[in-house]
């Protein structure tokens, strides 16, 4: 960060640090704006729910069975009476957990793995690759899928499956960037400095690389909520009466549900659809206001 | 050229090595085994006689000699038996893989048409309003879920237009004709086709602008070339070279969309198999599935790698 400089005789410049240009830009970008409010607003929604919903996601009323929309349901109820409301925002709640936790075990791989592979090179680097390159060639959803059908259904093997075979991407990305600056003078400093390659990883390789890994796992959350609710959709997740954004999806698959009572369905699926497209434009906008050389209009490339 | 592909084929054999290892450790990883499976079938289960069909099957030698015999039996293109139906794994994908192709060739052929058609569109009108509209319209595409999209095609074009069925890939009862086949590929073809469309016009308008920059295009134009010619011959070839890219890139997409899409159509294919295996945990049509997706992705990667080494002159062969 830059900090402004007194010089005497010199009257303050106003200075611009490195992020504070990176934050005028993304606002600039009007998509990823609205992206993060409404991203703001959701997560702020799902976890206020017990404070918000009047109802309990699993509460059953018999009284009040696949009622349509009204005053007393926003969003009606389901065959056993249940608030869709409550549903679609504790529902959220695991949606975006699940999310974010994945990301966050599928990027702290990645990371460790793509840094040791691209500065280390070498054996560790071909073997690494190698296995990049095996779990890159299945088709992420099908090798989920296999995993959960060993491991059960379930949010936490859900998380943990997603987490575990996610990170092969992020590490070739990591590895990629710091391949492209292992030769640069500053790291050939400060190894000529004797600094150990932890600090040299962590003070100067990592910073230099953060943008773009940081767009990278953006948009990855994005990819991850939808494997999420594709896998509870298929009965493989979230298992009810746990409520989840795909599992809730799932009631859809009887047609006389799909046709008579669209207020189950069409909300989770919406969220998910919002979600995911804020999450993509938020991820947008930071590729734009990271990466001065990709600027766009409002738009990704 | 040719020393490039030999390089690209010898690469993939241990990758390809990695991937039968992996397949073979996620299915012995499974609960229950063939044996099992056979017994509660068919006849009341004694330790002895599980003991026994094991020792027929192999199943007591050591992990690495199974393995070793399930590879060996893989290379004579034994994918082992159902332990649902009891018929070979290969024979339940053969039968069912054409559909499947069928319906992930058309979608992602529309998905390219279309695609590559939206993007320069949008490219010729970089900055104006269709522009950013077909910007906005990408981003929503890629970000509604494969299955929400078809429930959505469902309830508007089946049940409450009536134009397409919802279900199925043909008339119960009645002969088979192609015309009344391609109404039920419509809806599934269509919600896996959405994703990739979106993906198809990001390059392409990616691709055209970085055409229009180029010298060559203001040489073209200077020379005095019509300008429909000099956008066909100069521009649009060249822009296409990158979206084979998209090809290989949309393949394992692809096999994840159609496991879903296939569900909720009932579309016979390999992915509603392989999520029905997975419900029964018959691991031997899993390993199948698993398997060849992968290698298809595979053969797919190099055959876009190639493609683009032969489109482009400038990828160098190292």
């Amino acid at each position: 960060m830059a900090e402004a400089v007194s010089l005497p005789g010199v009257a303050a410049v106003p200075t611009r640090s490195l992020w504070g240009e990176a934050a005028r830009r993304f606002r600039r970008h009007r998509l990823a704006t609205a992206g993060l409010v409404v991203l703001l607003v959701l997560v702020l929604l799902c976890a206020l729910a017990a404070w918000i919903s009047p109802y309990g996601p699993n509460a059953i009323n018999l009284r009040a069975r696949s009622q349509p929309p009204s005053w007393a349901h926003w969003l009606g109820t389901d065959g056993t009476g249940r608030d869709i409301v409550a549903r679609v925002l504790f529902g959220g709640q695991i949606s975006l957990a699940v999310g974010i936790a994945a990301v966050s075990v599928s990027a702290a791989i990645g990371i460790a793995v793509g840094c040791i592979a691209g500065y280390f090179g070498g054996k560790a680097d071909l073997i690494l690759t190698s296995v990049i390159d095996m779990v890159l060639t299945f088709p992420r959803l099908v090798l989920i899928i296999a995993f959960v059908a060993v491991v059960g259904p379930g949010i936490f093997n859900t998380m943990l499956v997603i987490g575990l075979l996610s990170w092969p991407s992020t590490a070739r990305l990591t590895r990629g960037e710091i391949l492209s600056l292992r030769g640069s003078e500053f790291i050939q400093a400060a190894q000529a400095l004797g600094s150990s390659s932890r600090v040299i990883i962590a003070e100067h390789v990592l910073p230099n690389i953060l943008s773009p890994i940081l767009v990278a796992v953006t948009l990855d959350v994005a990819t991850v909520i939808l494997l999420e609710a594709s896998l509870s959709f298929l009965g493989l997740g979230a298992q009810p009466p746990t409520p989840s954004w795909g599992n809730m999806l799932r009631d859809a698959r009887t047609l006389s549900i799909l046709e008579g009572q669209p207020w189950l369905w069409l909300p989770p699926g919406l969220l998910i659809a919002l979600t995911v497209l804020s999450v993509n434009a938020v991820g947008d906008g930071l590729r734009d206001a990271l990466d001065p050389r990709h600027v766009q209009r409002g738009g990704p490339a | 050229m040719i020393h490039y592909i030999l390089r690209k084929l010898l690469l993939a054999i241990p990758v390809l090595f990695g991937v039968t290892l992996i397949v073979f450790a996620v299915a012995s990883a499974m609960p229950g085994d063939a044996v099992l499976a056979m017994i509660t079938a068919e006849a009341p289960s004694s330790e002895q006689l599980i003991a026994m069909r094991r020792g027929e099957l192999g199943l007591d030698q050591p992990v690495v000699q199974q393995y070793l015999h399930w590879l060996g039996q893989l290379l004579h293109g034994n994918f082992g038996r159902s332990f649902v139906s009891g018929r070979p794994v290969i024979d339940l994908i053969g039968e069912r893989l054409p559909i499947t192709l069928e319906l992930m060739g058309v979608a992602l052929l529309v998905a390219f048409l279309l695609g590559t058609a939206l993007g320069l569109a949008s490219a010729l009108r970089q900055y104006g309003a269709a522009d950013y509209g077909l910007t906005v319209a990408g981003l929503v595409g890629v970000s509604i879920p494969d299955f929400f999209l078809g429930l959505l095609l469902v309830y508007l074009f089946s049940l409450e237009l009536r134009w397409f069925p919802s279900a199925g890939v043909r008339t119960q009862g009645g002969a088979f004709s192609w015309a009344d086949h391609l109404r039920y590929l419509v809806l599934p073809a269509a919600s896996l086709a959405l994703f990739r469309t979106a993906i198809f016009m990001r390059y392409a308008r990616a691709g055209m602008l970085d055409v229009l920059n180029q010298d060559y295009m203001r040489t073209a134009r200077a020379k005095g070339l019509r300008p429909r010619l000099i956008l066909l011959r100069h521009g649009l070839r060249n822009a296409l070279i990158p979206l084979t890219t998209v090809f290989g890139l949309s393949l394992p997409t692809l096999f994840g969309g159609s496991v879903v899409v296939e569900t909720i159509f009932q579309w016979p294919g390999i992915g509603l198999l392989f999520i029905n295996a997975v419900v029964d945990r018959d691991s031997p049509v899993i390993m199948g599935y698993v398997l060849l997706t992968a290698v298809i992705v595979m053969a797919a990667n190099l055959l876009t790698d190639l493609a683009y080494a032969v489109l482009d002159p400038r990828v160098s062969y190292g």
